[in-house]
C-alpha cells in the first residue's frame, strides 16, 4: 500500500541557496507564511499584554499607578484593532492561507510569489508603524477600535494628534499588504489547481479560505475609503465626516458632514471582517473534525454552499451594529432582518459539525480537543448574537459588558480555539515534528475552562448595565457591589488564560527543535498537503511530479477499503480492498 | 449564461459519489492550466472599482446636506466649462490607444514601432498627470481649495487617487520593460502588454466616470440621491 505514490526525480534546480533568499527575502509560500505567523503571533502577544492591564484596573481599581483613564482607552483601542485585524485576519489569511492554499490544491507556489513577497514586508511595515504610535507624543488612539469621528480626531481623545495619524496610515499600508496577498490567494486557487482538483473536491479549508479573501478584497476598501477620508479631516480640514462643532468652547472649521457615514462605511467593512475571520476557521475546523473522526464531513455540498452564502449575506447586515445611531425603524427592521436569515446557514454549520462528530471513531487529540472547544464558543457567541439582532433587545444591552461578552466568544475565542487546533493539526507538516501532547492538553483545558470563566460572568455583567470601554464604574447605583467581585475574579481568570498561552508559547519553540518525530502523515489524512515527498516540504513543494487528484477530500472510512482513508491522489486501481477471508 | 450554467454545474457536483474511470480520464484530458495574469487583474479591477463606487455613494449622500457646492452644472461654477479637464481625457485616451496598438506590435520584425508606441503612450500618461495638476493650479488660484468645500474635497481627493492608480501603473508598465530588457521573451511581454492595455483602458473608463460624477449639475445628482433613497 503505497499513499505516497508520487515519488519522482527531485527537482532541485531552482532551490534558493543564500540564506538571505532562503528566510528572508524568500518568496516560497511556505517561508511567508511563517513570517506572516510569527509577526502575528508577537503583536498578538502585544495585544494580550494590553488586556492584562485592563483587567487589572477592572479587577482592581486604583491600585496601579501606570494606568489612569487616557491609557486605559488607548489599551482597549490598541487591543481591539490588534486582534481583530494585526493578529487574526493575519494570521488566518497571511499564515494559514498562504501555507495551506498551494499545497492543498496541489500547485508549486502561488502564483505570484513576488507579490506574495511584498504582501508580508508591506504587512511588516504596518505593524511597525501601528506600535511607533506608542511612541509619539500623546501616545496612540483612545477613540476605541471602531475609531467614530467626530470624537476621534478632537481634543478631549487621547491620541488625537500623531496617534490617529499613524493608526490610519497602518490601517491604509495593512490594507495594501492585504490586497497583495488576497489576489494572490483568489488567483492560486482558480488557476493553479492540480489536474482533478475541481472546485468541489476542494477541502472546505480552502472554501473558507478562498470566500473570506473575495470579502476581504470587497470589504477592505470600504475601511481604505473611511481612513483616507477620516485622515483629510484631520490634516487638511475637510468636512467629510466632520460636522459643525464646538471644541473646548471655540467653534471649529468644519462644517456640516456626516459621523453617520462614517459608521456606514466602517461597519460595511466591520461586519464582512468577522467572516473575513470566522470563514477560514469554519474551513479547518471542518478539516480537523473530519481527519480526526475518521469520517467524511456531514453534507459537504451544504457546507460549501452555506460558506458562500454567508459570504454573500455578510453585505446586507452592517447595520445591525448601529440600532443606537438614531435610523428609521424600517430599517432597523431590515437589518434585524437579515442577520436572523444568515443565522441559518451559520446554524447549518454547526448541525453538520455535530453530525460528523456523531457515531464517528473519535480520536481525542489535542487539535480535536479545539475543535471541539470551538463548537461550544461558537454556539455560545452564536446564540447571544441572535438576542442582540434583535433592535428591541440590541437597544437596553448595547455598549455593556454583553456585548462584549458576545463578541469576545464569537469572533475572539472561537477563531483562536480553531487557529490552536490548526497549530496543533498542522505544525507536523511544517516542521516534521508534534507538539507536546501534554502540554497542549493543558494549554487547551486551562484555555477552554479558563475564557468560559472570563466571559460568562460578563454576560452577566451587561444585564446589570455595566458600561463598555469604561475606566472604572464608579458611584453607580443601579450597578450592586457584588460586581465588583465579579470583576475581580474575572481578572484573575484572564491572567492564569494569558500565562498559559506562555506555555504554548514554550510549546512550539521547544518542539521545533526536540518535539517527536512525526512522519509525513502522522494523522493519517487524505488531504495533498501531507503527501508531500519531504516533510517538512521542499521548495517547489512536489520534487519531480505535481500529484494528480482522483477523489473528494473526505474519503475516511470507505467501506470495503482496508485503510480507513484513501488520499486524494490515490486512483482508484490503487486502493486496495479488503481481502474477503480476513474482513475487519 | 454559459458562464453561470457552468459554475452551477460545478456546485452541484456530488464529489462523493465514486467517478467511473472514463469520467476521470475525460476530465484529466480537459484540463487546462489557467492564465494567472488575467484572473489576478480582474480581482484587482475589481477592488479598485469598490474602492470608487463606495467613494461616490458617500458623495452623492455628502452632496445633499446644505454645504455642499458642486463644482460644475451652473455658468458660474468653475467647472461649467472644463476644457482643461477634456484636453485630459484626450490624453488618456490616447495613451491608452497607444499601449492597445503596441500590443499588436509584439515581434522580432516590428521592435521600433513597438517601442515608439509604448513611448507615446507613456508621455501621453504623464501629459495626464500633468493637465490633472493644471486644473488643481487653477482652481486653487480661483479660491477653490481642498477644504473651502466638500465638492472640493473630492474634486482633489478622488483625481489624486485616480492619478496615483495611473502611476502605479506606469510603474508596472516600466517593469515589465526592464525585465524584457534582460531577457527577451516575447510572448511573455506580449501577454505582459495585453494586462497593462487592459489597465489603461479602465482606468480611462474609470475616469470619465469620476469626470461625470465630479462636474454634474445639482439637479443630476440630486435626482440619482433621490433614486438610491439618500
Ligand atoms: C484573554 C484574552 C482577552 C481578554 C482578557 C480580553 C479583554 C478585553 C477587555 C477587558 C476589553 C475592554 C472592554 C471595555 O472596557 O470596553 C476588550 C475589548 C475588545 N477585545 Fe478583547 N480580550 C481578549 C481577547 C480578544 C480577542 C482574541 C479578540 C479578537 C477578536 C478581542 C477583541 C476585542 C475587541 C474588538 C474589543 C473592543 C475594543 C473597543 O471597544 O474598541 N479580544 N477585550
Ligand atoms: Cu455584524
Amino acid at each position: 500500500m503505497n499513499y505516497t505514490a508520487i515519488v519522482d526525480q527531485p527537482d532541485e534546480s531552482h532551490h534558493p541557496t543564500s540564506f538571505m533568499a532562503k528566510y528572508i527575502w524568500s518568496q516560497d509560500h511556505k517561508v511567508i507564511a511563517i513570517q506572516y505567523s510569527i509577526t502575528a503571533l508577537f503583536v498578538g502577544l502585544v495585544a494580550l499584554a494590553l488586556s492584562a492591564m485592563m483587567r487589572l484596573q477592572l479587577g482592581f481599581p486604583d491600585s496601579f499607578s501606570f494606568i489612569d483613564p487616557s491609557s486605559y482607552l488607548q489599551f482597549v483601542t490598541m487591543h481591539g484593532m490588534i486582534m481583530v485585524i494585526y493578529l487574526l485576519t493575519a494570521l488566518l489569511l497571511g499564515g494559514f492561507g498562504n501555507y495551506l492554499i498551494p499545497l492543498m490544491v496541489g500547485a508549486r507556489d502561488m502564483v505570484f510569489p513576488y507579490l506574495n513577497m511584498l504582501s508580508y514586508w508591506t504587512y511588516l511595515l504596518s505593524v511597525i508603524v501601528l506600535l511607533a504610535s506608542f511612541f509619539v507624543p500623546g501616545g496612540p488612539t483612545g477613540a476605541g477600535w471602531t475609531l467614530y469621528p467626530p470624537q476621534t480626531i478632537l481634543p478631549g481623545t487621547p491620541g488625537n494628534d500623531g496617534g490617529i495619524i499613524l493608526m490610519l496610515v497602518s490601517l491604509a499600508i495593512f490594507i495594501v499588504a492585504f490586497t497583495m496577498g488576497g489576489l494572490n490567494y483568489v488567483t492560486t486557487i482558480l488557476q493553479a489547481r492540480a489536474r482533478g482538483m475541481t472546485l468541489m473536491r476542494m477541502p472546505l479549508t480552502i472554501w473558507g479560505i478562498f470566500t473570506a479573501t473575495i470579502l476581504g478584497l470587497l470589504a477592505f476598501p470600504a475601511l481604505l475609503v473611511s481612513a483616507i477620508m477620516m485622515m483629510l479631516d484631520k490634516l487638511v480640514g475637510t468636512s467629510f465626516f466632520m460636522p459643525a462643532i464646538l471644541s473646548l468652547g471655540e467653534p471649529l472649521n468644519y462644517t456640516g458632514g456626516s459621523p453617520v457615514l462614517f459608521q456606514h462605511l466602517f461597519w460595511f467593512f466591520g461586519h464582512p471582517e468577522v467572516y473575513i475571520v470566522a470563514l477560514p476557521a469554519f474551513g479547518m475546523v471542518s478539516d480537523v473534525i473530519a481527519t480526526h473522526a475518521r469520517k467524511n464531513i456531514f453534507g459537504y455540498r451544504m457546507m460549501v454552499w452555506a460558506i458562500v452564502a454567508i459570504g454573500g449575506l455578510s453585505f446586507v447586515v452592517w447595520a445591525h451594529h448601529m440600532y443606537v445611531s438614531g435610523m428609521n425603524p424600517y430599517f432597523g427592521f431590515f437589518f434585524a432582518t437579515t442577520t436572523l436569515i444568515i443565522a441559518i446557514p451559520t446554524a447549518l454549520k454547526v448541525y453538520n459539525w455535530s453530525l460528523t462528530l456523531w457515531r464517528g471513531n473519535i480520536h481525542m487529540t489535542v487539535p480535536m480537543m479545539f475543535a471541539i472547544g470551538f463548537i461550544f464558543t461558537f454556539t455560545h457567541g452564536g446564540l447571544t448574537g441572535l438576542f442582540l439582532g434583535n433592535v428591541v433587545v440590541d437597544l437596553p444591552l448595547s455598549d455593556t459588558y454583553f456585548v462584549v461578552a458576545h463578541f469576545h466568544m464569537v469572533m475572539g475565542v472561537s477563531p483562536i480555539m480553531v487557529l490552536f487546533a490548526a497549530i496543533y493539526h498542522w505544525f507536523p507538516k511544517v516542521t516534521g515534528r508534534f507538539l507536546h501532547t501534554g502540554l497542549g492538553k493543558f494549554h487547551f483545558w486551562m484555555t477552554f475552562v479558563g475564557t468560559y470563566s472570563i466571559y460568562l460572568p460578563m454576560h452577566y455583567l451587561g444585564f446589570l448595565g455595566v458600561p463598555r470601554r469604561y475606566f472604572a464604574m464608579g458611584p453607580t447605583e443601579f450597578i450592586p457591589e457584588s460586581a465588583q467581585s465579579l470583576n475581580a475574579s474575572i481578572t484573575i481568570s484572564a491572567l492564569i488564560v494569558g500565562v498559559v498561552q506562555l506555555i504554548f508559547l514554550f510549546n512550539i519553540i521547544w518542539s521545533t527543535f526536540k518535539g517527536k518525530k512525526s512522519g509525513p502523515n502522522p494523522w493519517n489524512a487524505t488531504t495533498l498537503e501531507w503527501q508531500t515527498e519531504y516533510t517538512p516540504p521542499r521548495h517547489g513543494n512536489w520534487g519531480g511530479k505535481i500529484p494528480v487528484v482522483y477523489r473528494w477530500a473526505y474519503d475516511y472510512s470507505v467501506p470495503g477499503v482496508k485503510a480507513d482513508f484513501i488520499p486524494q491522489n490515490v486512483s482508484p486501481q490503487e486502493v486496495e480492498m479488503m481481502d474477503d477471508k480476513g474482513g475487519a | 449564461m454559459n458562464f453561470f450554467s457552468s459554475i452551477f454545474r460545478e456546485l452541484t457536483e456530488k464529489p462523493w459519489l465514486a467517478q467511473s474511470a472514463e469520467t476521470l480520464d475525460q476530465e484529466l484530458i480537459e484540463y487546462q492550466p489557467g492564465s494567472p495574469g488575467k484572473t489576478g487583474l480582474k480581482f484587482f479591477i475589481a477592488v479598485v472599482s469598490v474602492i470608487f463606487f463606495l467613494f461616490s455613494v458617500t458623495y452623492l449622500s455628502r452632496s445633499q446636506y446644505a454645504d455642499f457646492q458642486a463644482l460644475g452644472g451652473e455658468p458660474w461654477s468653475p467647472l461649467y466649462q472644463p476644457l482643461w479637464l477634456w484636453a485630459n481625457t484626450g490624453w488618456l485616451l490616447l495613451a491608452s490607444l497607444s499601449l492597445h496598438f503596441a500590443v499588436g506590435q509584439v515581434s522580432e520584425d516590428k521592435l521600433n514601432r513597438l517601442l515608439g508606441l509604448l513611448t507615446l503612450s507613456v508621455i501621453f500618461s504623464l501629459l495626464f498627470i500633468f493637465g490633472q495638476w493644471v486644473v488643481w493650479q487653477q482652481l486653487s488660484q480661483q479660491g477653490f481649495v481642498i477644504n473651502s468645500n466638500p465638492a472640493n474635497s473630492y474634486f482633489y481627493m478622488l483625481t489624486a487617487i485616480h492619478g496615483l492608480h495611473l502611476l502605479g501603473g506606469l510603474f508596472a508598465l516600466v517593469r515589465v520593460l526592464i525585465i524584457f530588457s534582460r531577457k527577451v521573451k516575447l510572448d511573455i511581454l506580449q501577454r505582459s502588454l495585453v494586462l497593462c492595455a487592459w489597465y489603461w483602458h479602465y482606468l480611462w473608463l474609470l475616469w470619465l466616470f469620476i469626470f461625470a460624477l465630479l462636474t454634474a449639475s445639482p439637479s443630476t445628482y440630486n435626482t440619482i440621491a433621490a433614486w438610491c433613497g439618500l
